[in-house]
């Protein structure tokens, strides 16, 4: 980010910079760059606060002001993600077919993903798999987590974009499972500690890694503010 | 287990440091047509995979507003951004800025690469994309950039 911008400066434009990682601008040392101790994936603050954002945006240009730099400031307000409260949402009855549960209560979820998908226009879901098949993906990784080899189940594609896809379409249903706008990684927190979705997903990570399945396929097939084996973490093979 | 922890783990990473510090001395705000520039890796026509490593970019039309969240990486919170694109994303408050006369006007054209790079010397965007990107906003007439990370 400090660096594109000075790429940017450099061509002839003015540029401010938004921070969310203050070591980074501090290396990288852009012209000028407003620091947000905001959650990470959300540099303006807050999702449907408009006085809040114009608020980040007039603080940023601010420093256009400045005679030379370069400039780094601090925004004086901090916002902290809600990791620890996870979202609370009624996980609608599995469907009561013969399947794993995680693949059952993906099936439940999908009208809830339809609505949220609706009712905002957008989804992060699609790396490899459509919402639809996420049900079935959850059967795949069901399979590596109860311990077979993960290069011998079937997946379509790269397991962390698989994975990407189930654990999106799991926080998009939460949007229509609760009225409320989630605070930063509380969706995240449903998914992974209170779903079975989240459960195997959890376990097949560390049955990937356990297959020394390569520390990129493991590592990032669940943010790693959930790895639930964090003290064995380091020293693996990266 | 929060922001906290990632934040720590990639304090270690490396970033690239220019020798000579580019600065250009701006024009006042109310002359400024602006453009976003996001590393939330944004994509149109509902490509939502970006590859790790690729330093490419995406131009964003103004006129449009339906991007699609493609970045690798799942170390961030990505329902703000379902619910509100303008919490990454602040077109709509850069029209009101415009619209208010506190800037001149909005780019036509805005761009998204990606961040979280393996390469941390980002060679092909100091080199090559970055210029290239570089190029379109000016060929648009763009002063001022607004970055915006995720």
């Amino acid at each position: 980010m400090g660096t594109l911008a000075s790429v940017l400066e450099q061509a002839g434009m003015a540029t401010v910079t938004l921070s969310l990682i203050r070591q980074q601008v501090e290396v990288t040392q852009p012209p000028r760059a407003l620091h947000c101790e905001f959650p990470l994936g959300r540099p303006l603050g807050r999702p449907g606060d408009p006085e809040f954002q114009r608020k980040v945006i007039d603080a940023a240009f601010a420093l256009l002001e400045a005679p030379e730099g370069p400039v780094l400031v601090d925004y004086p307000e901090e916002i902290v993600d809600d990791a620890d409260a996870p979202f609370s949402c009624i996980i609608p009855p599995a469907d009561t077919s013969n399947l794993p549960p995680a693949q059952a209560e993906a099936k439940g979820l999908l009208p809830a993903w339809r609505r949220a998908n609706k009712t905002y226009g957008r989804t992060t879901v699609g790396k490899v798999v459509k919402a639809e098949q996420v049900p079935e993906m959850l059967a795949l990784f069901t399979r590596i987590a109860d311990g077979e080899n993960w290069q011998e189940v079937g997946l379509p594609g790269d397991p962390t974009k698989v994975a990407a896809d189930i654990r999106n379409f799991y926080e998009e249903a939460a949007l229509a499972l609760n009225d409320g706008v989630p605070g930063a990684r509380q969706a995240e927190s449903w998914f992974v500690n209170h779903t079975r979705g989240g459960e195997v997903m959890q376990r097949a990570r560390m049955a990937l890694k356990e297959q020394k399945a390569g520390f990129y396929f493991w590592y990032y097939l669940l943010p790693l503010t959930q790895h639930q084996d964090l003290d064995n973490d380091a020293g693996d093979d990266r | 287990m929060s922001d906290q922890q990632v934040r720590d783990e990639l304090s270690q990473l490396e970033g690239y440091t220019f020798d000579d510090k580019p600065w250009v001395t701006p024009k006042p705000l109310n002359e400024c047509r602006v453009a976003v520039v996001t590393t939330a890796g944004l994509t149109v026509d509902n490509n939502a995979d970006w590859n790790p490593g690729d330093q490419a970019f995406t131009l964003l039309p103004d006129d449009r507003r339906d991007f699609t969240l493609a970045h690798f990486s799942s170390n961030f919170d990505r329902t703000g951004w379902v619910v509100d694109p303008n919490v990454v994303l602040p077109l709509d408050r850069l029209d009101e800025m415009a619209a208010e006369g506190v800037i001149k006007s909005v780019a036509n054209v805005h761009v998204s690469f990606m961040g979280a790079q393996i390469d941390h010397t980002l060679e092909t965007i100091r080199l090559d994309t970055g210029p290239a990107a570089a190029k379109a906003l000016l060929d648009d007439d763009v002063d001022l950039v607004l970055l915006t990370p995720v």
